[in-house]
């Protein structure tokens, strides 16, 4: 794969990237994570290429899906003029599920994505973050696991964005030398045609990378083996999915819970009287908000194909309910029995749209 | 369960082939337990498994959607998007600790009393010896 080395850190080198894409008029706009007033940090879409300082692309932190807002910016019409969107793996992946479900298109984006190493809750306090940054990326170069990084990133084997026309090297890297840029695609070869760097030969894949992905593996296998999912039963789901206050947060950051009229949110779902009486004769008591263990199981089953584990849902619980590590490893079964990874190919249908005629034959009689 | 007590069966019977396997049950006077609460869609792929959890966790003993044969499917292919879908929801039943004795996906055809006289009997058998569905009168759902 053709690729060049930049002696910065990987957010100066996507800089430098990016000004190159702006100054030479490839793109009209960026799209990346920023910092913006008193250390707060967004998504922005940028023009004007003084505020390229104040971009931090690769900074452990996700505020929101960057997948889904880019479906936001696409889902009536693709973008005009070409836009630079720098993102994570798994929001590239969220991506290309809904270009799947037709709620974004792809026209004119360019795509810049990294090795990830992970982000931090966004719920962590500012001063935990800023102490724990020189650990994290120690350990994006190592591959050791950090207790304060989203559960969902801590076991991630998905952490190269196979899809993006550019590639940064981070995790497996040392980042204070230098940092190497691969050229994926041919239209990322396009966008960068004229670039002054000197181009090389260099793989993705590395043995620094398997090494990340093993430990990741091995810190999943334990994470799932004592979640002990199977041994919940309806008790177990009542004990976890209890504390759910029915705020439907979790669907609202989902990238792939795209549903305008969600049926939960609708009106068949409201309890009204005829229901709750009914309800109240086989019951002796109703919990309120009611159907919280049945919103989740819902959600499941309209999320199960094309969950990325993105981590999302369980950043934003307001009560602490570990929905991600549940649901990335109930669909991970799922898409296994498919033979089916959400985000990894646009030309592979989502499992629920299509057929054969002869399978599953067990499931029926 | 009882001796004498019946489960609840929840069944989603598609118009052209399930539901008219039933009828075709029904005129040729053929028994079987009352247990079953038929429910008439335009085709088995209407059911979202939302629906068969909505049953499941409101207390049904057993969730039944029945449809064409594979092949046989009045709109072509809906029977196929139901199996796959079926086979999601068991998945996650297997994979969350919840019985997948209580939903069951059968191919009824409209010439197939018979069938529908034994998947209801052996469905109705097979719930006996489960037991009630405990959910029916858990308070914190």
């Amino acid at each position: 794969m053709k690729s060049f080395k930049i002696p910065k850190s990987p957010d100066d080198t996507i800089k430098d990237i990016l000004l190159f894409l702006l100054e030479n008029k490839k793109v009209s706009s960026i799209f990346t994570l920023s910092k913006v007033h008193n250390n707060n940090y967004a998504y922005t879409l940028i023009t004007d290429k003084k505020l390229l300082n104040d971009i931090t692309p690769t900074f452990p932190l996700m505020p929101t899906n960057a997948g889904k807002m880019i479906s936001r910016l696409t889902m009536i019409e693709a973008v005009t003029s070409p836009v630079a969107v720098v993102l994570r793996p798994c929001e590239l992946r969220a991506l290309f599920e809904l270009v799947k479900l037709e709620q974004a298109k792809l026209d004119n984006l360019l795509f810049v994505s990294f090795t990830c190493g992970g982000v931090f809750p966004i719920k962590t306090k500012k001063d935990i973050l800023e102490n724990k940054l020189k650990k994290y990326w120690e350990n994006v170069k190592t591959g050791e696991d950090l207790q304060e990084l989203r559960e969902c990133c801590r076991i991630c084997e998905n952490f190269v964005p196979d899809n993006a026309d550019i590639i940064v090297q981070l995790a497996g890297n040392d980042i204070n030398k230098e940092t190497s840029v691969l050229i994926k695609t041919e239209k990322g070869a396009g966008f960068l045609k004229g670039i002054s760097n000197q181009f090389d030969e260099e793989n993705l894949e590395s043995a620094a990378l398997d090494t990340i992905r093993k430990k990741r593996k091995e810190k999943k296998q334990t994470t799932f083996a004592d979640l002990k999912t199977e041994d919940f039963g309806i008790e177990g789901l009542i004990n976890i999915f209890g504390r759910c206050i029915n705020c439907h947060a979790c669907s609202k950051v989902c990238p792939v819970c795209y549903c305008k009229l969600c049926y939960f949110e609708s009106a068949d779902s409201e309890l009204d009287p005829s229901t709750f009486e009914t309800e109240l004769k086989k019951r002796s008591a109703l919990r309120i908000p009611a159907d919280t263990v049945f919103y989740h199981l819902g959600r499941l089953t309209h999320i199960g194909f094309t969950c990325v584990g993105c981590g999302m849902c369980s950043d934003v619980c307001p009560t602490n309910i570990p929905i991600a590590t549940i649901f990335t490893k109930v669909s991970e079964r799922i898409q296994k029995a498919f033979e089916y990874m959400p985000g990894k190919d646009l030309e592979e249908k989502v499992p629920m749209a299509i057929f054969e005629m002869k399978e599953l034959e067990d499931v029926a009689d | 369960m009882k001796e004498n007590e019946l489960p609840r069966i929840i069944g989603f019977l598609c118009k052209w082939c399930s539901s008219a396997g039933a009828d075709l049950a029904g005129v040729s006077r053929l028994k079987m337990p009352a247990s079953l609460i038929p429910i008439r869609v335009m085709c088995s792929s209407r059911v979202d498994p939302v629906f068969v959890l909505k049953a499941f966790l409101g207390g049904a003993d057993g969730v039944l959607v029945a449809g064409c044969h594979p092949g046989d499917c009045h709109y072509q292919s809906g029977n196929y998007y139901t199996r796959r879908r079926f086979a999601l929801t068991k998945k996650i039943f297997e994979e969350l600790g919840l019985d997948t004795n209580r939903i069951r996906l059968s191919w009824i055809s409209a010439s197939e009393g018979h069938k529908f006289v034994n998947v209801v009997t052996e469905f109705t058998e097979n719930l006996k010896k489960i037991g009630k569905n405990p959910i029916e009168t858990e308070v914190f759902l």
